[in-house]
């Protein structure tokens, strides 16, 4: 007797059944798992429908890209008059700033770009040395270039400053000015001593209880009269002076979630080695704190740079102010520029914070040691 | 000063020691700042004096009782261009806190929707409420504020082609117009209807929670209340006879009549400070949510919760706890971003008072002091409310 038959080899494994793998099982699944849900993707399906194919409709399809004034954008199916922004791109990039100097402008972004890569990118080593490059070379040096007067430099008074430039700087300062106000401030706020918590409390209470416009009015309007006759301060710095007060008293919360998320260990190591106050918050303390809010200070940044644009209202002219301003520009009147102006005033604004904000993300995940 | 070690600065005599103690350090260095700050305020104070006395500039709040001479577009109380000051600052006042309720309604609403959304398991919707997230969040107030004002609304169809919502809603480049109930004689029945409704409310919750703290019997609490909040004022205009008519905007030549008209800058200003704040409230929820342990749902679960049941006696009190402080903030950041109708010409607070009034007074000081004044308070009893909610809703930990 034989076996007319005996299978050698396993039988290849079936591929698993259609309904609970592949494309019709993930729609399945994540579209239409019930009624409720189904109703839910008309929804969805709908809205994208109703706002995404206008908008591509708007922006490319029936764009005018190319045109040398107006008469390029009229018409009644006109979208995005691009042309527009392609003929103002070099004042919304530097302002009226002389077009014979605008390399100095390039040369500050160039060095803020390769700086902060420096300092973002944890692999560069040296984060010390480039943190002060940042923090006091850089604003120093690009001071010096940006106004000019020395150095063989022409001066450009700040008054032609504007654009993307002005947001730039006023963000920028606003940060820079308000880190070691903010640490101070922050230090107080926990210090034993009573007079100088109450009064750090009240500064920070102060100016994280008003509106950053009434911080503005107040520097633009109040601070003239605060001065003694003579000195007068130009329209940028008071600005400045506004948005580096109403900043550090966020910033000072910030970098008080740090302190506090210091172990008490750590504070009382540091005194039984013999350390001092200054000390211990130099060497030991803040190291570790300001390392620990840095996605709080990059978010602060972002709605710091958010909130530049508050600055068109005592009539400085950054991003959105000189988008703004251009509308009443008799060649380029059309339907559709304002809207374009503030397509790609909003996409320039959304391309900074939304990759900061990622990057505060990054940042959050790397130094989140709890899940090792 | 964090140097608290009396111990280890023994009392030999001396400068040096002198020096290095603790309480005579603290002690300078509070003198100093207390120095430093009233030299500051005194150099402040006097150049202000010098420079108002130079350019002729009346000091004092007696402005507050003057003629006002300019009109406001919208107002909620009585104002002519011969009402006061301090009528003026009123009439912003109310403005401000109007489209701050009207926004923070809003925005908690959508913020709520777009943060459950957010979660939900269909693909299409969470994807949808991250990118509404993403954008919104990373543009300026500011921005779109404008957009929506100058690009938006005030690009709008003139009265006669409004866009018609139905139910006699029409939105045109003079706002939007809503019907406008009325209510006629014998209504005072619905309000007493309403007032009888919420005592009635409160009443049985209570009775409700002691009768299950006795002895376990549940009572649909939720039910009821919402039949007896929608059925009381309904039975009251029955009563009544329904005597609510409802006045419709209707078309009058140029311009619309009768109805509820909203001005565009209150139309715009609502509009995008409750998209952009929702945006934040979203996240809020979200993280919220997340943070309830999924433990606490399966224990719910093993427990023989269903689904429905879970998310109202188990998720959400817990979620509520964590989103209520920062979802405090926002509203309170909404209120301060309102300020922003500056930009657009809506009447609040700093447009009518640190706009209008201090350019025609001149007085700086006194005008943005008591702005800054408004806001601080209306800051300090929202911290206030946080404070005594945290404390109310502190964990009790073992």
């Amino acid at each position: 007797m034989s076996i007319a038959y005996v299978r050698e080899t396993p039988a290849e494994a079936l591929p698993p059944p259609s309904s609970t793998s592949g494309p019709v099982a993930w729609l399945r699944a994540n579209l239409f798992s019930s009624w409720f849900n189904i109703v839910l993707t008309l929804v969805a399906v709908w809205l994208l429908w109703s706002i995404v194919v206008p908008l591509v409709k708007f922006a490319f399809i029936d764009a005018v890209w190319t045109g040398d004034n107006r008469e390029a954008c009229l018409g009644p199916e006109v979208g995005a008059c691009w042309a527009f922004v392609n003929a103002k791109f070099g004042q919304f990039v530097y302002g009226t700033y002389p077009v014979d100097e605008r390399w100095r402008v390039d040369l500050v972004y160039l060095m803020l770009v390769v700086g902060l890569a420096a300092l973002a990118i944890p692999k560069v080593p040296y984060k010390r040395t480039s943190a002060l490059c940042m923090l006091v070379a850089f604003p120093v040096l690009s001071f010096i270039l940006l106004q000019g007067g020395m150095f063989g430099l022409e001066l450009v008074e700040t008054t032609r400053w504007g654009g993307l430039l002005v947001t730039l700087v006023v963000s920028y300062v606003g940060i820079v000015a308000s880190l070691p106000l903010g640490v101070l401030l922050a230090l107080g706020r926990r210090s034993k001593l009573p007079i100088i918590k109450t009064f750090s409390v009240a500064f920070i209470e102060l100016w994280r209880g008003v509106p950053l416009i009434t911080v503005l009015f107040m520097s633009s309007v109040m601070l003239p009269l605060f001065l003694p006759d003579g000195v007068s301060f130009n329209k940028l710095l008071r600005a400045l002076i506004g948005v580096a007060l109403f900043s550090s008293a966020y910033m000072a919360e910030v970098i008080r979630g740090g302190l506090q998320a210091i172990p008490k260990g750590q504070f009382e190591g540091a005194q039984a080695v013999g350390l001092g106050y200054w000390q211990m918050m130099r060497l030991i303390i803040l190291p570790q704190a300001l390392k620990l809010v840095i996605p709080g200070i990059v978010n602060s940044f972002i709605s710091l740079l958010k909130d530049t644009s508050l600055v068109l209202i005592i009539g400085l002219f950054d991003l959105l102010g000189i988008v703004q301003r251009n509308f009443t520009d008799a060649n380029w009147a059309t339907p559709v520029t304002s809207t374009t102006g503030y397509l790609f005033a909003g996409f320039v604004y959304w391309v900074l914070c939304f990759s900061m904000s990622r990057y505060s993300l990054y940042m959050e995940r790397r130094l989140d040691t709890s899940r090792r | 000063m964090a140097v608290q070690n009396e111990v280890r600065a023994p009392a030999t005599n001396g400068g040096r020691s002198l020096f290095y103690d603790p309480r005579v350090r603290g002690f300078v260095f509070q003198a100093a700042l207390i120095v430093l700050v009233v030299l500051f305020v005194w150099s402040a104070a006097s150049n202000a004096i010098e420079n108002l006395r130079e350019q002729n500039i009346a000091s004092g709040f007696g402005f507050l009782g003057t003629t006002a001479g300019f009109d406001i577009s919208q107002h909620l109380i009585d104002y002519s261009p011969t009402s006061t000051y301090g009528r003026a600052f009123v009439v912003g006042f109310l403005n401000t806190l109007l489209v701050a309720a009207v926004g923070i309604v809003l925005a908690t609403v959508l913020g709520f929707l777009v943060g459950i959304a957010r979660l939900s398991p269909n693909w299409l919707i969470a994807r949808i409420a991250t990118a509404y997230v993403e954008v919104i969040r990373n543009i300026p107030l500011l921005l779109q504020l404008l957009f929506w004002y100058f690009a938006v609304l005030k690009a709008l169809p003139g009265p006669r082609q409004s866009l018609d919502f139905g139910f006699g809603i029409y939105l045109n480049i003079r706002g939007l117009f809503l019907p406008n109930p009325v209510f006629g004689p014998g209504s005072g029945l619905f309000d007493v209807a309403i007032v009888v409704a919420i005592v009635a409310v409160v009443v049985l919750a209570r009775w409700a929670r002691r009768r299950q703290a006795a002895t376990g019997v549940q009572f649909p609490v939720f039910w009821t209340s919402v039949a007896m909040l929608l059925g009381l004022p309904l039975c009251g205009l029955a009563v009544a006879g329904f005597p609510v008519t409802f006045d419709m905007p209707e078309l009058k030549g140029f311009n619309f009549s009768g109805g509820v008209g909203l001005e565009p800058e209150f139309v715009a200003l609502a509009l995008g400070l409750s998209l952009y704040t929702a945006s934040f409230i979203a996240e809020i929820v979200r993280g919220g949510i997340n943070a309830v342990s999924h433990g606490q749902t399966e224990a719910a679960n093993a427990l023989g919760l269903r689904g429905a049941l879970t998310l109202r006696l188990v998720v959400i009190p817990q979620a509520m706890r964590v989103i209520i402080p920062p979802l405090t903030n926002q509203f309170l950041n909404l209120t301060k971003n309102s300020s922003l109708a500056v930009a657009i010409g809506y009447p609040d607070l700093v447009s009518v008072f640190a706009g209008t009034v201090l350019n025609q007074t001149g007085q700086a000081l006194e005008v943005i002091f008591i702005t800054m004044l408004v806001y601080l308070a209306l800051s300090l009893a929202t911290s206030a409310f946080m404070n005594w909610f945290n404390l109310r809703m502190a964990l009790v930990e073992r």
